[in-house]
Order: structure tokens, then sequence, then C-alpha cells
């Protein structure tokens, strides 16, 4: 009687533990991303104004926000894309793991590689299945085949594809619907096996099925990667993310733990956006 | 944060439905008010007639519970609401709960008075309190719709604070019945009736503070349920 008594007990005070820790208490060790006082223009646009956060590591923060607001941009920070735009200028700092990686001995390849990307419309290579997983390992001058088969079959299954198309590996990626194509460019990005990715709005181009199949596999992958989304979709920030940072007009207005932004944000222009209000 | 707040949004649409759950729960408040006044009037001045039709009237707050729940579902598979829309909408289905609850024992008391029979002359002493704690409940529940009307957090703490009296006018009520009866064993039937009427007042009070704790709650985000008194007090008179 006592024993079953101290397990209702233990039952119930397991309701209530939190496994996701407030953005609020994170230390330095809970932080991959850390972002200081970063501004950013374009020519004479300030696209970014003075943004300070920190991201969690191996945990989803979606970035929200009207179009324009500059989530892309800051986005495209995180692995040096916006390094490719003439007119872009950038001040304040960005570290992964401690090291500024605007820093003068960045090896932005091999940023790139720590921090993959995955954007709105699938970008399958025009190869083969197969040869779209193995090509950053190829690019790193990886030739045994046993090694290649290995992470191919892995990273396919880690994006939930390997069954629909283990026996079509050699066809080409173009023969895949979108929701397949976007699942194997994320499996090309963690092929690499990446820390951090990078997703830009990765199922606006995709129907519901095809964004839940997604929408999985983020929730799968977090525990080892730390991901952040772009995303229109406020239902879907609310869905996958533990974290959500809301922006507005090159400012980050607010940034706090998914449910608490969803049920009670601390900011008004929250609160009109994601409740679709005039401001 | 005020009431036109609720009717903000880009879409009419929604606008108009929070609107229309708005105005049925004010609906089903209104009807609760006159069943608790009309059942304490027949109660105390023997009408049983209009106890009856307390009774039989119950079936209208009902069947408004029964319309904004299955509003409240729409909204919900519609709108996702989200902040201050999704703590509305929790806080309404539960207020519509409340609400029928005080209709049930409304028609409660009806029965009471119903049992009890036409008053023979004059209201005896015994009616005098229990009519003076059906004023002060009938003001609670007023004033916890006022304040769900207005969303008026400082009214709503004032309310859970008068609850506080209401409980113990219930008490004192209570230990001056069993005097009663303990004096004059022949009134234990009728007396119990009263006690039984006293019960469903304070009862009704208690919905009453909860739909004023729900008044925070949308108002202010914080769950005031099963806190202490001054907890509330000082919530309700935060800033926003």
């Amino acid at each position: 009687m006592r024993e079953s008594q101290s397990t209702l007990t233990s039952m119930a005070s397991a309701l209530f533990e939190d496994n996701t820790r407030a953005v609020r208490s994170m230390t330095d060790e809970d932080i991959a991303l850390c972002v200081r006082d970063l501004n950013l223009f374009y020519g004479d646009t300030q696209a970014l104004k003075s943004i300070n956060m920190d991201i969690p590591v191996a945990r989803v923060t979606a970035f929200i926000g009207p179009s324009g607001c500059g989530k892309s941009t800051l986005l495209r920070c995180f692995n040096r894309m916006n390094d490719l735009v003439d007119s872009c200028r950038i001040s304040g700092e960005i570290s992964l793991h401690g090291v500024d990686i605007y820093g003068r001995g960045t090896d932005v390849a091999e940023l790139r590689r720590r921090i993959g990307m995955v954007f709105q419309k699938p970008n399958p290579f025009p190869k083969s299945i197969y040869e779209n997983v193995a090509y950053g390992l190829r690019l790193q001058g990886v030739k045994d085949r046993r090694v290649l088969d290995e992470v191919v079959e892995r990273s396919l299954k880690a994006v939930a594809l390997w069954d629909e198309v283990k026996d079509r590996l050699n066809s080409n990626a173009f023969g895949l619907s979108g929701g397949q194509q976007q699942r194997l460019v994320i499996g090309r990005a963690i092929a690499i096996e990446p820390e951090v990715i990078l997703l830009d709005e990765p199922t606006s181009a995709l129907d519901p099925i095809s964004t839940a199949k997604i929408e999985e596999l983020i929730n799968e992958l977090k525990n080892k990667y730390t991901i952040l989304i772009v995303t229109h979709n406020m239902q879907q920030a609310a869905r996958v993310s533990d974290y959500t940072a809301y922006m507005y007009l090159g400012e980050m207005v607010e940034l706090d733990d998914t449910i608490k932004m969803f049920t009670n944000p601390s900011e008004k222009a929250t609160e009109d956006y994601i409740t679709g209000r005039y401001g | 944060m005020n009431r036109a707040h609720i009717s903000r949004h880009i879409s009419s649409q929604f606008n108009t439905e929070l609107q229309g759950l708005y105005g049925h729960v004010m609906t089903m408040g209104a009807l609760v008010q006159e069943q608790i006044s009309n059942a304490m009037t027949a109660l105390v001045s023997g009408d049983v007639a209009l106890a009856e039709g307390v009774v039989t009237s119950d079936y209208r707050i009902n069947a408004l519970e029964v319309r904004v729940d299955d509003e409240i579902a729409q909204i919900i598979a519609r709108r996702q609401p989200a902040a201050t829309d999704l703590r509305f909408i929790i806080a309404i289905a539960k207020t519509t709960t409340d609400l029928e609850r005080m209709g049930d024992e409304a028609e409660r008391i009806g029965q009471m008075a119903v049992r009890l029979g036409p008053a023979p002359g004059q209201p005896s002493r015994r009616f005098a309190e229990i009519t003076r704690m059906g004023q002060n409940v009938a003001q609670q529940v007023a004033g916890a719709l006022r304040a769900l009307d207005m969303l008026d957090t400082q009214l709503a703490a004032r309310v859970v604070r008068e609850d506080l009296s209401v409980d113990r006018e219930f008490e004192a009520l209570l230990r001056e019945l069993v005097t009663h009866m303990m004096e004059d064993p022949r009134s234990i039937p009728r007396v119990l009736n009263v006690m039984w009427a006293a019960r469903s007042l304070e009862r009704i009070g208690d919905r009453a503070r909860n739909i004023c704790e729900y008044v925070i709650y949308i108002v202010k985000g914080k769950d005031m349920r099963h806190t202490s008194l001054e907890d509330l007090e000082r919530e309700a008179g935060s800033r926003d």
C-alpha cells in the first residue's frame, strides 16, 4: 500500500518536471550561438539593428515576424551567406561555441560545414539521390565506397527517406516529390555532421502531409543538432520550436520560451503579431 | 487591456465570432442573475408558482452553455487562437461551466421553495438572514459579470474579497439554524430546506469568485486559482 502510494507520488511529481530550460536561465554550455550588438547594412539601408541573442544548443529556435523584418537576413549571418552580397556591411559579433565566426582566421567553407542550411525551395543537385547525399563527403576527399554507403544510408534514415528511396538510389533526385526532395536536402546537410542547421522557411513550398513529415523530422533532429528555423507559419513555430524570437523592422522585439510567447508574451507588439491584430 | 482589445483583429470575422461569444456569456449571466433573484423571492415570500417557474426555466441556461461550447470548439478549430485570445477562450469556456452550475444552484433553491410551500403570514426571522445573504451573493454575481464585461481586474479582486464575508455569513446562518432546530425539533424539516438553500447561495458565491479569477487570468496571464487573496489582489493591481 505504502509502496504504491510512493509510486503515485513520484508519478505526480514527474508531471511537473520540465526538461526544456527557460531561456533566461541558460549557462554558457547551453549556448551554441551568441549574437552581440549585430548591425547589418545593405548599402545605406540598415536591415538588422543591434541584435543581441543567445541560441541554445540542441534545441529548436524559431524566428517569426512580418516580411522584411530581417529574420532571413539574420539567419544568413550565421553561416556568412551575406558575405556573397557586395553591398552588405556587418558590425558586431557572432560566436559559435565562443569562437567569433567573423574573426580573421575563420575558414568560411569549414564554418558552412559546421552550420548547414536548407532553403525554402528544395534544391537538390542534378545528380542521383546517392550522389546528392555523398556530395559533401566527396568534397572532403572521402573516396572509400564503404564509408560513403554507410553515411548515405544513415543520413537517409535520419530524414526518414531511406525506405522510400533505397531501391532507386541511383535515380535522379529530380524524380522525387517536393517533400521528398526537401528531406533529401536536409539529409545532404546532415551527412557532413554539422552542429547547427539553418532552415529558411523549409515547408512553405510543401503540402500539409510533407510539412508534417518535416516537422516530425525537426523534432527528431533537435536532440543532436541545434536548429534555427525561419517560418511565416506561426502555428508551425508554436508546434516545432522550444524558443521563439519575434523580429520587427530589423529589431529583436522579444525572445522567450515558445509556450510563453504563444500564451502570454511580454511585449504588446508580439501579442498583436501572433494574434493577428492591428499594431 | 480592455474589452475593445478583443476586437482588434485584422480578421473582422474573428472579431465578430469573439464578440458573439462575449454576448452569449453575458446573456447567460443575465439569465443566471434573474434565476437567483426569482428563486430568492419565491423562497422568502412563499410564492410557489414563481419557484416552479425557476425550476422549469433552467433549461435556457443549459442550452446557452451547449451553444457557447460549440462556438468555442469552432473558433479553436478555425483560428488556433494564441496569447490573449487563447486565454480569453479558455476563460470563457470555464465561465460557462460556472454559470451553468450557478443556474443549477438557483434551480435547487427553487425546489426548496416549492417544498416549503406557501408562507403563512409574515416572513419569519430566519428568512431575514438568508435574504441578506441572497442580496450579497446576487451583488457578488453582478460584480463578477461586470468585471468580466469590462475586463476589470481591480473589481474582480474586490468581488473575491467579498466572497470571504459571504462565507462568514453562511457560517453564522448555519449556527443560527442549528439553534432553531435544537429549540424546536418540529421545525427541523423546514429549517433543513432553508439550510440547503443557504448552502446553494454559498456555492454560487464561490463560483462568482471563480469567474473573477478567470478575469485576472485573461488580463494578466496568471492563474489565480488556489492562491491567497493577498497574491490575487497584488496581481490584480499590478500594471499591465
